[in-house]
């Protein structure tokens, strides 16, 4: 089946899926217990399972499975979430994700089959479901690989299969015999009452590979992998153990039934291939083997293939964004009207109308059409902005696991995921902000003991932080351990030459918190692999700089350090309350208004030769915005006054205005460079109808 | 330019657009200039300097525009039908509006027929030097000085 046409559907969707697993992972990592969580992390991995299977990608289905089995059993309440079923979950989303990236790129998932993971998740559900009675099943993992060769079944009365060989395969064993191994047939029952025949079998094979290689199996690897058995299953191994041994040994897997061990049995075959043939079982063991050692004969194909890939490394799939259906219904509308502009225009070539008549009516259209595209243009725009969420969304994970690995126990807390941003920022920012997260965890917060004898939560806490200021995005990443020590960063500079002792005596300490932004400049003494290798800041430095943003550091030694990422928002959307005062149009962005009030005059206060109102109990400044903005023209003073209450944080401010327009969604953009812009004014927006409003900035008002 | 071909002999030639401000021909350096604009509804933004009227909106792009009449201290502008915004473009990503009296012409001008008073990068001066033409004198404006805010304002 060709499903290249799917290809980008299931990458976004698998990644939305492995994201939910991500999330969900955390919080049940937290609430072990919680239903609801385990309930959408099995909906997502039961629907990534069906769509890697539907593409055919089976080693992804398989891993996938594997991860379903253990969330099934978690949601039954067979089995209890333990940290180190949470680490080999995460594990396995990451083997995942490394999947669905092979698949971008070489729209292939891939040769790994991440056996050793799903030998773990094995385990885990082993142990989860009987307490670890087989918890020594061996580390040393290797399964058949599922092989293409026919190999015929035949129903045997009490086993239920019966083993027969190909040619190749009765050549190996013949070969193998002359080394002094013997191929025995493993016939296995399992019990009728097993409830994880694959996870069963998979035991059978890790104790009979204790003697020696499995050259086959029946049915096949990927059969029993899929349970498409009954209960009894047989596997030939290469062994000089013996039989009795092999048998004692399958037999302490638990939930089998009975096993039968006996000497495989069969004409010899021509010598004439054996060159060919012997090689062929070591192709079919152990896969992790297979994948990194290129075997002739019959793998010959993949391991082309897999080399084809790497030669081809090129993205096979576009990027792509997704969008609110009700955008996209904009812009289709706008499209239909660009259509009826153009019908118009061209009625008017016709004869129907006089020469001047011909001429407004051609002016209308025009207008008409100018209206019609600028407003396709915003559309546009607004189809390219991205919530911060896709980026931020996997900080969660990174620092659960960057807190394991460092052992620092830490937390992180978001706010304004929702921010919109441009897509290609979005893109780049991505990488800057894990650098600076990393850092903040790495050399940032202190030990747990550290934290404790200075009187701090054990836990670290790391914010990020990410909201709207006038022009700007501004992201701010915080965390409260122990800030920059300047004086150490100066002492690594004139060491490392970076500055001499001279600049060192008139540098502020602004000026050294800036030499970290420098290329390889790294205070911790430590080089990890989390960071301090010194390739961090002045990466993150020109990345924001080629957004045209800036990065600043705030750093108070012993409290913690703050890093503010500012992006210019040129593309920038908001939604904002439209008001008139003195006849000109201003923006207020709707989300620093608290309240819209209209209120008699004889309300309006006096204290300090200023305007104040008691509004339900609070005293807040009244500001006369046309005063404010110096706007010309005489003011009828009225017997109402509309004040539209703007917030900051606690302190409030009562912009008195003339009129309310309504409701509207801008695009912000900047009011040029040459012009002085005061800090009232944020930006400026065009209005559909080609007016320009300016936006007002309640943060500088208040 | 068309007859660009005309002055092949004679490299130094530099175009420039003729304005008139006040009855005075100014010439701006084609190589500033973008676009010229029939007058707009221009956007008075609260406390800009008092020599940008406000922002005007040109296909979506909000531009600043100076009255360069504010600017030299003349009487303030009266507009006419003749009025027109040039939109310069001095830096890659910014643009600002200079509103004339009228747009007279384009004008090539070798360095031979100017006059210098100041250098080009002499920020206390609009009028970097006089040229000569056919029809009279023409100050060169110097834009850098003209869109930069001097310290003294």
């Amino acid at each position: 089946m060709d499903v290249s046409q799917y290809l980008e559907v299931f990458i976004e969707e698998a990644k939305e899926h492995l994201q939910a697993l991500n999330e969900h992972l955390l919080i049940l990592e937290k609430e072990p217990e919680n239903e609801n969580t385990i309930n959408e992390i099995f909906r997502a991995a039961h629907s990534l399972k069906g769509m890697a299977g539907t593409m055919g990608y089976k080693r992804m289905q398989r891993l996938t499975h594997d991860m379903e089995n253990v969330f099934q059993e978690i949601r039954s309440g067979k089995m209890k979430v333990r940290p180190e079923l949470t680490d080999c979950l995460f594990e396995g989303l990451d083997a995942l994700q490394e999947y669905v990236d092979n698949i971008i790129n070489t729209q292939d998932e891939g040769t790994n089959d991440n056996q050793p993971l799903i030998d773990a998740l094995a385990r885990e559900l082993d142990i989860g479901l009987n307490g670890g009675e087989t918890e020594k099943a061996p580390e040393k993992n290797a399964e058949p690989e599922k092989k293409a060769e026919p190999v015929q079944e035949v129903k045997e009365d009490n086993t239920g299969v019966k083993v027969k060989y190909a040619d190749y395969e009765k050549t190996a064993i013949s070969e193998a015999s002359s080394e002094g191994l013997f191929a025995y047939e493993v016939y296995v029952d399992l019990q009728e009452s097993c409830l994880l025949k694959a996870a069963r079998a998979y035991l059978v094979f890790k104790a009979v590979e204790e003697f020696g290689e499995i050259i086959k199996s029946v049915p096949d690897a990927q059969m029993i992998e899929d349970e498409k058995f009954d209960f009894s299953f047989a596997v030939v191994v290469l062994s000089n153990a013996d039989p009795e041994n092999i048998r004692k040994r399958v037999l302490n897997v638990s939930e089998v039934k009975e096993a039968t061990v006996k000497k495989a049995e069969f004409e010899t075959a021509a010598p004439a291939q054996s060159n060919d043939k012997a090689e062929e079982p070591a192709a079919g063991k152990d896969k992790a083997e297979a994948s990194t050692e290129s075997t002739p004969a019959k793998p010959a194909p993949a391991a082309a293939a897999k080399q084809g890939q790497q030669t081809a490394k090129k993205a096979v799939v576009n990027r792509s964004v997704r969008v609110d259906i009700e955008k996209l219904d904009d812009l289709m509308n706008l499209v239909s009207e660009l259509i009826i502009a153009k019908n118009g225009l061209a009625s008017i070539s016709g004869d129907d109308f006089a020469k001047k008549e011909k001429k407004t009516i051609y002016n209308e259209q025009i207008e008409y059409l100018e209206r019609i595209t600028s407003n396709i243009h915003q559309s546009v725009m607004k189809v390219r902005m991205v919530p911060i969420e896709s980026v931020v969304n996997r900080f969660p994970r990174m620092i659960r696991d960057l807190s394991k690995k460092l052992d620092k126990p830490m937390e992180l807390v978001m706010t304004g995921e929702e921010t919109e941003l441009d897509r290609t920022v979005i893109d780049e920012i991505g990488d800057p902000l894990m650098h600076i997260l990393r850092n903040s965890a790495d050399h940032g917060l202190e030990s747990a003991e550290k934290r404790k004898a200075l009187g701090k939560p054990e836990t670290g806490l790391i914010t990020l932080n990410a909201f709207q200021e006038g022009n700007s995005v501004i992201i701010e990443c915080s965390d409260d351990g122990g800030g920059i020590d300047t004086e150490k960063v100066k002492k690594k500079a004139i060491e490392k030459g970076t500055i001499t002792e001279e600049q060192a005596e008139t540098m502020t300490e602004k000026d050294f918190i800036d030499l970290l932004f420098r290329p390889s400049f790294s205070t911790a003494e430590q080089v990890s692999d989390v960071s301090g290798r010194g390739v961090g800041l002045d990466v993150v430095k020109s990345k924001i700089e080629s957004l045209s943003g800036t990065v600043e550091c705030k750093t108070v030694l012993g409290q913690g350090t703050t890093f503010t990422i500012r992006l210019p928002l040129t593309l920038a959307i908001i939604q904002s309350l439209m008001v008139t005062i003195g006849g000109e149009k201003y923006a207020i962005p709707l989300g620093s208004i608290d309240t819209i009030e209209d209120i008699p005059k004889e309300e309006i206060k006096r204290v300090e030769k200023k305007e104040v109102i008691n509004l339900r109990g609070n005293v807040i400044p009244l500001i006369r915005m046309a005063e404010l903005l110096d706007v010309p023209g005489e003011r009828p003073e009225r017997d109402n006054v509309t004040m539209v209450v703007v917030a900051k944080g606690d302190r409030k401010a009562g912009l008195v205005v003339d009129e309310l327009i309504g409701q509207l969604e801008i695009v912000i953009k900047s009011i040029g460079k040459y012009i002085n812009n005061s800090k009232m004014i944020s930006g400026a927006t065009v209005l559909g109808d080609g007016e320009v409003a300016l936006i007002l900035d309640a943060n500088a008002l208040v | 330019m068309a007859d660009a071909a005309d002055f092949t002999n004679n490299a130094e030639l530099t175009q420039y657009i003729g304005v008139m401000i006040n009855n005075e021909q100014y010439g701006i350096d084609i190589s500033y200039v973008d676009n010229i604009v029939r007058m707009q509804r221009i956007t008075r933004v609260p406390k800009a300097q008092p020599f940008f009227p406000g922002v005007i909106n040109l296909r979506g792009e909000i531009i600043p525009v100076m009255s360069l009449r504010r600017r030299f201290g003349l009487e303030d502008d009266v507009f006419t039908t003749k009025t027109r915004i040039l939109i310069l473009k001095p830096e890659l990503q910014a643009s600002i509006g200079f509103i004339v009296d009228e747009v007279k012409e384009v004008l090539s001008l070798s360095d031979a027929d100017i006059d210098h008073v100041a250098g080009p990068d002499d920020r206390n001066t609009y009028v970097t030097g006089v040229g000569k033409h056919a029809k009279g004198l023409i100050s060169i404006m110097n834009v850098p000085a003209v869109i930069t805010e001097k310290e003294a304002t």
